[in-house]
This record gives structure tokens, C-alpha cells and sequence, in this order.
């Protein structure tokens, strides 16, 4: 790559993670602002939204803590959570330019998040390869909004009155609800997964002896329980397939509308 | 919850999650191919995300009912595909409002 290429690259890696880093200021905005109430210092919020990057794990991981929940409890708690990831940086592997050697996967890896995930898919489709330098571009707003979100949480959370506060409390759960409904609605399997999920949940929650179990385990039971399930009544078919691509299709339709030359 | 509890229970959660990104980058190159650990993996995210939402969302607010309000704005809303930071500050507004309503009446 020539020099011009490379700098080309890089800002559009940059600018693809522009909105990926705007959306996730307001997620761990919320994050910082539970942490703190929940008793936290503001520091140690931060460290964790810089070093984790993740939003479902990190907001459990919170529970644990208040919980003063074990190291083990911890560990399973993100392991099944963020499970998910493994299989995206399996996908990534396959999309790789051959410049890629492992200090370059180990750097990449950090940013492997659903949003960079499904834009540098985008990016990758047609067979195309990703390269190191788009990937570096496309991985410094969402670590800067990530965090950026997180400092502003935390130490606004002191200065914001009860009200607002209390509104902004429903914001990540909002955001939960608009991943999962849409292909709830689409497709009766993960409807399905969804409601066990829930079922479990609340009997959980709110049987007597049961409701001692921490939130941490009751989530790894629930996830597991609830994806075997699902994993074996309806096993992956072409119509997950498919929901796939149409997603890959919707992004990459996005990004073409934005250079005026979208015919989809 | 000493400094030291804090940095360790970020290095567990920072650690098991890199791990879980990096692994499968450096080691594996094959797809996976078992149709069950493939499913499994596809409703991961759905399951845990459910289970994380209901009911700890009743309690999220001062009241059930704003939290009731503010899910219901959500749910329809991401019913017809609205993204992500649309649903989140509707369902905020939606609270911010019924709690208002809720002194006011």
C-alpha cells in the first residue's frame, strides 16, 4: 500500500466507527452512572468500560460487584455473556488479509464488538480482505465514545437530579428490547429462546430459596438453558442464514446510499 | 469494596472477555461446523439479553408503573424497527413523563 492508500484507509475505518462511537456514548453513559450509584468509584468504572468495551457483560459484571459475588461467579458470568464474540472473531479470521500476523490479531481483537463487527463485515463483502490499517481507523471512536461515555456517567451522575436519573435507568434495557424484538418478531425460534429465557428468569426472581441465587448465575442458566433449548428445537436453518445476510445487505445498502449510488 | 477487590474483579472481566475475542483469531482458521454449537451461539445473545431485561426492568425506576410505561414505548417502538438510541430515549422520555404525570395528578 502506498502511503495516500494507507491514510485513505484509515479514514474510513475512521469514519465508519464515527456513529459506532456516538451510539455507544449514551449506553455507557448509563454504565458509568449505575456504577457510581451502585457504590463504585468513578475510576474504577472507567478502567472497566476502557478494558472491556463490551455493554451486556460489563452491566452484569456490575452486578457481581455489587453483589460482592466470587471471582469464579465473575468469570462464568462473562464468559457466557460474551460468548457471542468468539464466533464473530471466528468470521473475522476467515476475512483477514494475509498482512494480518498474530500482534496484529491480538490488536484487532480488543475492538471485536457486535457494531465494529457488523460494519467491518460490510466492508469485507464480496470476498474483499480487511486490512490492519482500516481496522486501527475503524476501532478508535468506538474505544474513545466507549470510555469518553463512561467519564461523563460517572461524574455527571452526582450533579443530575432524581427525575432524570431515574428516566435514564431504562435507557440500556430500551436498548436491550430493540435488539432483541425485532428478530423475535421475524422469527418464532428466537421469540421462543426469548420467552424461556424470561420464564426462567422470573421464576428465579421471585420463588421463595430460589431468589437467593446471585443475578450472575441466574443469567448464565437462563442464557445456556434458554440457547440449548433453542439450539434443539430449531436448529440453525437456512432462515437464520438468511437473517444474516439480510442484515450484511442492509448495512452495506447504508453504506452505498452514502456514496449516492445505492440500486437496492 | 476495597481498590484492590475493584481491580481485580476488572481484571477477571477484562481478561475472560479479551480472551474470548483473541482465541479464535489466533487459533482457529476452520469454521465451525456442528449445527448445534452453531445455534447455540446464534441465540446466545437473545436469551441472556431476555433474561437480563425481565424483570430486573420493573425495578429500574422509582415505580413499576413509569418502568411498565417505559417498556411498553420500547417494545412498540422496536416493534417497528426503530434503532437502537431511538427505542432507549423514547423509553426514557416515556418514564420521565408518567413520573411527571404521576406528582402532577
Amino acid at each position: 500500500m502506498t502511503p495516500e492508500e494507507k491514510r485513505s484507509a484509515f479514514r474510513t475505518g475512521f469514519f465508519d466507527g464515527l456513529p459506532i462511537g456516538l451510539g455507544y456514548i449514551s449506553v455507557s453513559f448509563t454504565f458509568g452512572m449505575m456504577a457510581v450509584e451502585k457504590g463504585m468509584p468513578a475510576w474504577a468504572a472507567i478502567l472497566i468500560s476502557f478494558t472491556n468495551l463490551t455493554s451486556a457483560g460489563q452491566f452484569a459484571g456490575l452486578d457481581v460487584i455489587a453483589a460482592s459475588g466470587s471471582m469464579i461467579e465473575m468469570a462464568l458470568v462473562q464468559l457466557v455473556i460474551n460468548l457471542r464474540y468468539a464466533l464473530m472473531s471466528l468470521s473475522w479470521s476467515q476475512r483477514l488479509h494475509p498482512e494480518f500476523n498474530w500482534v496484529k490479531r491480538m490488536i484487532i481483537a480488543f475492538a471485536d464488538t457486535d457494531e465494529v463487527f457488523a460494519v467491518s463485515s460490510a466492508r469485507a463483502a464480496g470476498g474483499k480482505k480487511l486490512r490492519f490499517i482500516y481496522m486501527i481507523g475503524l476501532m478508535i471512536m468506538p474505544i474513545v465514545g466507549w470510555t469518553g461515555g463512561t467519564v461523563i456517567g460517572a461524574l455527571a451522575s452526582a450533579i443530575l437530579p432524581d427525575v432524570v436519573r431515574s428516566a435514564l435507568g431504562l435507557a440500556i434495557y430500551g436498548m436491550f428490547i430493540a435488539i432483541i424484538v425485532p428478530p423475535a418478531r421475524d422469527h418464532r425460534s428466537v421469540a421462543v429462546v426469548v420467552l424461556a429465557a424470561v420464564a426462567v428468569s422470573c421464576l428465579f426472581h421471585f420463588t421463595p430459596i430460589l431468589n437467593r441465587l446471585s443475578s450472575g448465575f441466574v443469567i448464565i442458566i437462563c442464557g445456556v438453558g434458554a440457547s440449548a433449548l433453542g439450539a434443539w428445537l430449531f436448529p440453525l436453518t437456512e432462515e437464520a442464514a438468511d437473517t444474516e445476510i439480510e442484515l450484511n445487505d442492509e448495512i452495506k445498502c447504508a453504506e452505498e446510499k452514502k456514496g449516492d449510488r445505492c440500486d437496492c | 469494596m476495597t481498590a484492590e477487590h475493584l481491580l481485580i474483579y476488572t481484571a477477571v472481566m477484562a481478561g475472560v472477555t479479551y480472551l474470548i475475542r483473541v482465541l479464535p483469531l489466533v487459533l482457529f482458521r476452520n469454521e465451525i461446523k456442528s449445527p448445534f454449537v452453531k445455534s447455540f451461539l446464534y441465540y446466545i445473545p437473545y436469551a441472556v439479553l431476555g433474561a437480563m431485561t425481565i424483570p430486573a426492568v420493573f425495578t429500574a425506576t422509582h415505580s413499576i408503573i413509569s418502568a411498565c410505561v417505559g417498556l411498553a414505548v420500547a417494545v412498540i417502538m422496536a416493534w417497528h424497527r426503530k434503532g437502537l438510541l431511538p427505542v432507549a430515549v423514547a423509553a426514557c422520555v416515556a418514564v420521565f413523563v408518567t413520573e411527571w404525570l404521576m406528582r402532577v395528578i
